[in-house]
């Protein structure tokens, strides 16, 4: 229904925002480009578009402002006097009222300044016209700034209005502040609303809902009457004074009979009888609260009579709506709603009594007679007197008490077991706890998977022993045959055979290297000359020790070679004679007469043969051979501890600057400098 | 956890070890090093690779077919777990393991058995062809022995510093 949903109404813009948001608006739509040599109509007609566009969204807008707000006369009675009384139905009018004002005086303008663009007859003075025109609409509404926020603010107000229907069941609570209504709102509905120690906590309606006989009631709450004059009354209070008036509701009054809420029974009754009037026509009841602070019973004389006389006005109304006039269960009742006792009856009765009287009106009514005959109950008739209980099987009852018992005793799960021992981090369960093994000891045995580099997993086999049995017999067996053969050695070779045999194999292997050698090109090998090359040396040293190593007396081939050598003047030496035959004999000369041929030798012309080394020639500023030798020795043993160090010498090669500066930096004239 | 043979080499793989190559087929070569894996990827035989256990067996290195062999077999239904068995199991895999290796002592003997003859054979053929080499056959004439002639002549002309390696 349109009349209470007041949170439809669009947003009031703020003065100032209204007009950015339509001069942007106008803006953004119309062409914005225009020069001035364009042709006069095409002037006149962009700035006159100008002008009515924006004429058109200020109307639209004020117009939609007005509509939806609600006009307080065609609004259900209640909402137009609840609004009157929140605020203020002249100032409401006038803002309207205003608001349309505003918009007629828009379009004027428009009008006016449309019919001056008409004759313009340059780009400034159209554009002139538009921007005086566009002004003074701005101004008119900068003029209703004050109007539109406060109907911003009623809109915001009236969307958090309570949803009340004026039409359907509804049970309204009034009573002095502090009584307990709002309490008993939140017993009854799903409201939540606010208890508080002090008077008018709630300051407005509150609406909840309630369900009694499968319909929906609406329970009211409304904020506390005091007993005064009307015109003295403020606005919290006139809303519940509106709701009594318009409403029509079964009425829940309460009275506080233990005088706890600051007002005694007296002053409670007062008001009663001031706002009795309000009652009219509605089913009435009266509602003692807090009896766990004090129980009717208990209250004084006088305070009984006011009871009593409040609740025969309540009486009067049960008579008037044709009910029982001698049932007076349902007029007068009491309740707490701290203990919850009596609040549910009280609920019960107020629905009851209000059903009663809305049914009454509806039967009453002229619609009722044209549906009525469309009603019919139907009734299924008793065959006969038998009596037909609910049957249920033996076995289903014995299971459903059974499980029950089952459900008292609890299993105990992993998770408690967990819980007990520590906690999640701390208990590991034991995962083996239900294995099923011939014996419940084996539960808990680890067992190898890998046995010297087995997986003993293959080897399981329950006759494993009997088969290791077979085989260590046939073992046992394959031993004893065994120890008959054993090897006869043969023949050994000696220690001085075997000697020779590794003598042989190692010239073997010497020539094959040495071919090896030979064979592969000298590309691939160092070749040392053979001048050098000591071990191949054609000397005779080394033929002798050749010849010696095979057992052979070497002496006389040397001496042979020796005497066949050439570059040697036979004449001139000394102790010669014979050939190879002297020599023989000395065989251990000493060290002079080895000199003295020595220098008979170098004495000779012919130098071309190569001298025997280790022998020193006298020369280059020497006296002669022994102080060379001298010389040379010394020579030796200066260097000799610095080679003995391995220390660098004056032959050994040396890098004078190891990072020249050449190759270390600058650019390439081609090429990248990638590698340094 | 098991113990897996490699593919190639048939040496065991321990956990942690080697890499399992699984092919298009659903075929799985587990290798134990990556010696075996680069040769597998080359597309080597083991049967020709000599130092695989595939060679070896096949052509007669090391023992084939034994009784043995049969205690080690790959069960795929899990037995349910009893004590007893498990312990003779574990006792009976170490005795197992002594007659295997016995057993393979024996064969390689068995291989090796004419070896030494026919070195010493050889031996002895070599000594009496070659002993000219160490031996001039001048002294063999004297000393018809087959040993290195004993008496070495020193040469002594000339007194240099190098050595001259005479003495053997």
């Amino acid at each position: 229904m349109v009349q209470y949903n007041f949170k439809k109404i669009t947003v009031v813009p703020n003065g100032k925002e209204f007009i950015d948001i339509i001069l942007s608006r106008t803006q953004r739509q119309t062409p914005t480009v225009v020069h001035k040599g364009y042709s006069i109509s095409r002037l006149r007609q962009f700035y006159m578009r100008k002008v009515k566009y924006t004429q058109q969204n200020f109307h639209e807008k004020l117009s939609t402002i007005i509509e939806e707000f609600p006009r307080l006369d065609d609004i259900h009675p209640f909402y137009g006097d609840l609004l009157h009384v929140l605020y203020n139905k002249d100032h409401y009018k006038l803002a309207l009222g205003q608001i349309n004002t505003a918009r007629n005086l828009i379009s004027k303008i428009a009008k006016d300044y449309v019919k001056l663009l008409k004759y313009g007859d340059s780009l400034y003075r159209c554009k002139s016209l538009k921007v005086a025109a566009l002004g003074r609409m701005c101004t008119v509404i900068k003029r209703i700034a004050p109007s539109l926020a406060y109907l911003e603010q009623i809109r915001q107000h009236m969307a958090r209005l309570p949803s009340i229907d004026p039409n359907t069941r509804t049970i309204l609570i009034c009573g002095y502040p502090n009584v307990g209504k709002s309490s008993f709102i939140n017993k009854i509905t799903r409201a939540d609303v606010d208890v508080q120690p002090y008077a008018f906590t709630t300051k407005s309606l509150f609406v909840g809902h309630t369900d009694y006989k499968y319909l929906r009631y609406q329970v009211i709450d409304t904020p506390g009457i005091l007993d005064r004059p009307f015109e003295d009354r403020n606005i919290i209070e006139m809303c519940s004074i509106t709701a009594l008036a318009h409403l029509r509701a079964a009425v829940l009054f309460f009275l506080d009979i233990s005088g706890s809420c600051g007002y005694s029974i007296a002053a409670q009754a007062a008001l009663f009888h001031g706002i009795k009037s309000l009652f009219m026509n509605k089913p009435l009841i009266i509602v003692c609260n807090k009896t766990d602070l004090q129980p009717l019973e208990g209250i004084s004389e006088e305070d009984m009579k006011l009871v009593m006389e409040m609740k025969a006005e309540a009486m009067k109304t049960v008579i008037g709506q044709g009910g029982d006039p001698l049932n007076d269960e349902g007029v007068l009742l009491t309740m707490s709603t701290l203990t919850e006792e009596g609040v549910v009856s009280v609920k019960n009765a107020a629905c009851e009594r209000l059903l009663d009287q809305r049914v009454e009106l509806k039967m009453k009514s002229k619609k009722m007679n044209d549906c009525l005959n469309r009603f019919h109950v139907a009734v299924p008739k008793p065959r006969d007197q038998k009596e037909r209980p609910p049957c249920i099987p033996q076995a289903v009852l014995e299971g459903m008490a059974k499980q029950q018992a089952a459900e008292k005793e609890k299993r105990k799960l992993e998770r408690d077991l967990e819980e007990e021992n520590g906690g999640a981090g701390v208990y590991s369960a034991s995962l083996k706890k239900h294995y099923i093994l011939n014996n419940d000891e084996w539960k808990e045995d680890i067992m190898p998977e890998i046995l010297d580099g087995h997986n003993v997993y293959d080897f399981i086999d329950p006759d494993v022993l009997q088969r290791l049995e077979e085989l260590e017999r046939e073992e046992g067996l394959r031993a004893e045959e065994e120890d008959d053969d054993f090897e006869m050695d043969g023949k050994e070779l000696t220690p001085e055979e075997q000697e020779a045999l590794a003598e042989i194999r190692k010239k073997k292997s010497l020539l094959i290297q040495q071919h090896r050698i030979r064979k592969s090109t000298a590309e691939s090998r160092p070749t040392v000359p053979r001048k050098f090359d000591k071990e191949k040396k054609f000397t005779s040293e080394r033929m002798g020790r050749q010849l010696s190593a095979l057992g052979l007396d070497p002496t006389l081939a040397i001496n042979r070679a020796r005497s066949k050598s050439r570059g040697r003047k036979r004449e001139r030496s000394l102790g010669r004679g014979g050939n190879d035959g002297d020599d023989v004999m000395d065989m251990d000369v000493d060290q002079p007469n080895k000199k003295l041929r020595a220098r008979s030798r170098s004495l000779s012309r012919s130098r071309s043969m190569s001298r025997p080394p280790g022998e020193v020639v006298a020369g280059e500023g020497f006296k002669d051979s022994a102080q060379k030798v001298r010389a040379l020795k010394l020579a030796k043993k200066s260097v000799k501890k610095r080679n003995k160090d391995a220390r660098r010498g004056e032959a050994d090669r040396v890098i004078p600057t190891l990072k020249p500066k050449h190759l270390f930096s600058g650019k390439r004239s081609i090429g990248k400098t990638s590698r340094r | 956890m098991r113990l897996e043979k490699c593919w190639f080499c048939s040496s065991t793989i321990y956990p942690g070890h080697g890499i399992q190559f699984v092919r298009n087929d659903a075929k799985i070569f587990r290798f134990c090093r990556s010696k075996c894996h680069k040769n597998f990827k080359m597309k080597r035989n083991p049967r020709k690779v000599k130092w695989t256990k595939a060679y070896r067996r096949l052509h007669g290195k090391d023992m084939t077919q034994d009784s043995t062999f049969e205690f080690e077999r790959k069960r795929n239904r899990p037995e349910r777990y009893d004590r007893n068995v498990a312990e003779n199991t574990l006792k009976a895999i170490k005795k197992i393991d002594k007659v295997r290796v016995d057993r393979e002592a024996r064969h390689h003997a068995l291989r090796m058995k004419g070896k030494k003859a026919k070195e010493q054979r050889e031996a002895a053929k070599e000594l009496e062809q070659s002993i000219h080499m160490v031996k001039a056959p001048a002294v063999l004439q004297q000393e018809p022995s087959l040993t290195l002639p004993k008496i070495k002549v020193k040469v002594s002309q000339q007194q240099s510093d190098e050595n001259h390696a005479m003495e053997e």
